[in-house]
């Protein structure tokens, strides 16, 4: 059977016709461009831009804390255990410190930790996902066991006996500590979502275009899950801020770091409820809400975007 | 039946794992946590016989044979429960200890996820309906707020105002002291009054994942073709979200449950601390206050075996809810 | 009386962010008790959006903007709530594309009947679990499957019988209108072809008012008796399906005709539309399809044209128009 066509080639769109944006895929932009497209189109989102607005004052707070805190936050020379006066505005320790400029220095410890273990778990999230999911067979399965595992151990208890057992007593002990622990879901998630991905047509068509497994990765597969890992970066993030703290609070950190933590920490070990510094209790513990709900609030805006259903109409 | 056998399957590997880990842990720990152990032993006048400095340190990991004859000593000891002693409680072994805590654990953690799962995901439901309208937002930022308490400073707040202030509540522990554990009605009332604090802070603060879980799902679900189909087939919105929509969007969250359980060990590990509760949560809180590495590694190890236990219990009801694992 | 009549028709996508799109602009049709017809045109003519308007089936960001839909009389497009739902029995029903994902998946096919015929059952209806097997079964047997099928679950059925339990649940209601919207899509020619055979029995037995929506103009020639093409949420043409085969068309309509050739023979010419189906977020003037049209004049540019009668249908175009009245006879621009 001989086959002709009479279809012409298609017209370039002209000036009446033009061609609805299809579902495909668009090149890589470079990642300056691409990170304030992607800040603007969070932005739109009435949750995320909350979150964005909130996470980015504590930023501020963490940055200008000499500038912002009245007094050294360590320095030992006022009267412990004092309620709020006009010189300590919210009060003392039992140590005699400033609460208030504790506050202020202890969002640098937080937000470090916190998003610096977030960037660590998701990191090898990523990297774990991509393997076990691009490469089906004994790869995956001993990675896919090894996630179930990690998953297995709660978290919270392995968290606390690693720490104990290391005795560290360095900031990035506990952004270790809590990165080792909250790396299995990000890689779970990631794995599945690559796996789907292997087996659309356009990685078939790159692979069989020659392009070498590294540039089909982070060519076509990663760009297309961008949303997911920032998604997992905000959860992960979000849990290791209350990790820490939680960490902190146990006394598993350094006590001589200023975190809201450890002001918690002392609260606790100097009956801060019963002596009269309720705000003590309640100021630090409503910093680390206000960290965990911006990255929250942005989480829900990340979702919107990989997820067109859950945009807000 | 594939589905069971796989789940099986899965479980012991996994039970074996963990068991393992557990094992090596202590091995790769800088320090040397059996002299400090047998030192917390000997100060507190624990007679130290060999049998006793050898199970500790075969389970803190100092080598004297070799390391597969440990490993087999190791699997042993753990058949047979024999977990040492610790130096926190003296008086009994470790096992005696975790097994005196353990119950009150298992009631507060299966009471209050039983109680969150179910309203979170009732909540999640109505929220993933009525998306985009007032009961959605309210409930999603509520659900966030309260998501971000940390479990422990929850705990705190509300030990300070319920207990302290107003005195509604006992302060601290999970009886009033003097009171022995028993059966009695009496007890039980005690002990459920002393309960309510924690349960609360728990059921709070795990409650939002599934709500959230539980919307997302349902907005998902709500798009699939079938719901579309109930409506045009005139079916009354409570039949469509209830026993299409929401039964449906159920799956997912059920398939994480394991995920979110840790969550909840989690904050019992630190609410347990805040309120003194005898739990196994309060253990840990104790042990790592002391260094006490035996009581450490065994209550490791009873934490992630309830977990896979759980998980695993959790994975053959799933067989119940979907019937396309069935064939 | 028509049992359905649209006047003025305006269905438009309003996605929170972007431009808003008409997708179904000003149409009017009416449809009689017992036609058959079909629904016909590419994707993002609007056929789709038009049967889920016809059924009360739009979802956001989909909105009915204007217009009437009349069924028996009654404006269904100003009912909601419970006073819709009830409509639905005895009304109008709609058949989704591809059984495959229509049926509650944790559901057995037996309880999904019976939610369908206890949701509209009537005071002092029977609907007791024997009555309702009784009432499901025969419905299956309408479609040719057997009762067994009741206890099982949709991912025990094949595709063409889960799209066949689909008819059969619509059939619950005992509608007066049925809009199968693409049928057929999702399967293999072979249960293609039963299942529309199904469907035209049914249609003959029942008497209900049947619209097949699809994009192959085959199976709507094959099976329908009047068949209206759409083309950029317009409807440009409609004919009795038997009057399609010859003589002159809407040129979008035979440029469709185009496209189809006889398997067997020895050479196959293939027709084809250059160009590009227009943008919807942008106001449309003059006729739609003026850029790709082979005969387009400046009036078609200029004006869109209205249907007015071609043959024994009828048909948008201008050309077409002027030369019925005249009498000319204008070679098709093949």
């Amino acid at each position: 059977m001989t086959i002709i066509t009479a279809m012409p080639p298609p017209e370039s769109p002209g000036k009446a016709a033009q061609i609805p944006s299809g579902a495909g895929l668009q090149a890589v932009p470079g990642p300056l461009r691409f990170l304030g497209r992607a800040l603007r189109t969070l932005w739109s989102n009435g949750k995320a831009r909350a979150g964005l607005i909130v996470l980015g004052l504590i930023i501020v707070v963490a940055v200008f804390a000499p500038l912002l805190a009245p007094h050294s936050p360590t320095a030992t020379s006022f009267t412990p255990y004092s309620g709020p006066t006009g010189v300590n505005w919210f009060g003392t320790t039992g140590n005699g410190q400033d609460v208030f400029s504790q506050l202020v220095y202890g969002a640098r410890v937080s937000l470090v930790v916190g998003l610096g273990a977030g960037a660590v778990a998701t990191f090898v999230a990523v990297t774990l996902g991509l393997i076990a999911g691009y490469r089906p067979g004994i790869v995956d399965e001993v990675l896919g066991f090894v996630t179930n595992l990690a998953l297995v151990v709660p978290a919270l208890p392995l968290m606390i006996i690693l720490a104990a057992y290391l005795q560290g007593r360095s900031v990035w002990t506990i952004v270790l500590v809590v990165a080792f622990t909250s790396w299995a879901t990000g890689a779970r998630v990631i794995r599945s979502q690559t796996s789907t991905l292997r087996t659309r047509e356009f990685v078939t068509s790159a692979v069989f275009s020659g392009e070498r497994l590294v540039r089909v990765v982070f060519r076509e597969i990663l760009p297309n899950m961008t949303s997911l890992v920032a998604a997992s970066f905000f959860s992960a993030a979000t849990a290791a801020v209350l990790a820490e703290a939680s960490l902190e609070f146990l006394g598993l950190g350094n006590p001589d770091t200023v975190s809201w933590g450890t002001i918690l920490y002392y609260a606790q070990q100097q009956n801060a409820l019963l002596t009269g510094q309720w705000l003590m209790v309640f100021a630090p513990g409503l910093a680390i809400v206000l960290l965990m709900v911006s990255l929250t609030l942005i989480n829900f805006g990340v979702d919107a975007l990989s997820n067109p259903r859950l945009r807000e109409k | 039946m594939r589905y069971v056998l796989r789940k099986v399957v899965l479980f012991v590997l996994t039970l074996w794992a963990a068991i393992t880990l557990n094992f090596i842990l202590p091995r790769l720990m800088p320090g040397s946590p059996v002299d400090a152990a047998l030192g917390k032993l000997a100060s507190a006048g624990v007679p130290i016989t060999n049998a006793e400095r050898n199970a500790i340190e075969i389970q803190l990991g100092v080598p004297h044979s070799g390391l597969l004859t440990q490993y087999l000593e190791y699997l042993r000891n753990i058949a047979t429960l024999r977990f040492g002693t610790s130096y926190s409680f003296p008086s009994q072994t470790v096992a005696q200890t975790i097994g005196k805590a353990l119950p009150w654990t298992l009631i507060l953690i299966g009471a209050t996820t039983i109680v969150a799962f179910i309203i979170g995901t009732l909540l999640g439901v109505y929220a993933g309906w009525h998306r985009g309208r007032a009961a959605d937002s309210s409930i999603t930022i509520g659900a966030t707020f309260f998501g971000a308490f940390p479990p422990f400073w929850l705990g705190l707040l509300l030990l300070y105002l319920l207990a302290f202030r107003y005195g509604w509540f006992p302060i601290k522990g999970g009886f009033s002291p003097g009171a022995s554990p028993n059966l009695s009605l009496s007890f039980l009332a005690d002990a459920l009054r002393h309960s309510v604090l924690p349960a609360l802070t728990l059921v709070i603060t795990t409650m939002s994942g599934w709500v959230f879980g539980m919307r997302n799902n349902m907005i998902n679900t709500l798009g699939e073709d079938f719901v579309t189909f109930a409506e045009a087939n005139g079916l009354r919105d409570r039949t469509v979200a209830l026993r299409y929509a929401a039964r449906n969007a159920l799956l997912p969250n059920v398939t994480a449950f394991g995920l979110s359980l840790g969550a909840v060990v989690g904050g019992a590990v630190l609410v347990e601390g805040v309120f003194s509760y005898p739990g196994v949560g309060g253990l840990l809180f104790i042990a790592v206050t002391n260094h006490d590495f035996p009581l450490m590694q065994a209550l490791l190890l009873v934490f992630t075996l309830s977990m896979l236990v759980a998980i695993f219990i959790v994975d053959l009801l799933y067989v119940r809810l979907d019937p396309r694992v069935r064939t | 009386m028509a049992l359905l009549e649209c006047r003025g028709v305006n269905v438009a996508y309003e996605p929170a962010r972007g431009q808003r799109i008409w997708a179904v602009r000003d149409v009017d049709l009416a449809l009689e008790q017992g036609e058959f017809v079909g629904l016909v045109g590419e994707s993002g003519s609007g056929k789709t959006t038009l049967g889920h308007a016809l059924t009360r089936m739009l979802r956001p960001p989909a909105r009915l903007e204007s217009g009437v839909i009349a069924f028996d009389g009654v404006d269904i497009a100003s009912l909601h709530g419970e006073q819709l739902r009830r409509r639905r029995r005895n009304g109008f029903a709609l058949v989704l594309q591809s059984g495959m994902n229509a049926l509650n998946p944790v559901r057995t096919i037996g309880h999904q009947f019976g939610d369908v015929l206890k949701a509209h059952a009537w005071r002092g209806e029977d609907v007791g679990a024997h009555a309702i097997r009784l009432r499901a079964a025969g419905l299956l047997a309408a479609v040719r499957l057997e009762p067994d099928v009741l206890g099982r679950y949709p991912h025990e059925l094949s595709g063409g019988m889960r799209q066949r339990v689909s008819i059969a649940l619509a059939l619950a209601l005992e509608p007066r209108m049925i809009v199968f919207d693409e049928p057929t899509t999702a399967l293999d020619v072979i249960v293609q072809q039963a299942v529309i055979q199904t469907i035209k029995d049914l249609q003959r037995d029942r008497g209900f008012t049947a619209v097949l929506i699809s994009h192959d103009l085959g199976v709507v020639l094959e099976a329908t008796d009047r068949v209206m093409v759409m083309y950029a949420g317009r409807i440009v043409e409609d004919q009795p399906a038997s009057a399609l085969v010859r003589g002159l068309h809407h040129p979008y309509t035979e440029a469709l005709l185009d496209c189809y050739a006889d398997p067997r023979a020895d050479v196959v010419e293939l027709g084809g539309i250059p160009g590009y189906p227009p943008d919807l977020s942008l106001p449309q003037a003059g006729c739609s399809f003026a850029p790709r049209c082979p005969l387009a004049e400046d009036i078609c540019r200029a004006q869109d044209p209205p249907l007015s009668p071609l043959g024994r249908g009828r048909a948008a175009c201008h050309v077409r128009a002027r030369a019925a009245t005249i009498g000319e006879e204008v070679g098709s621009a093949r």
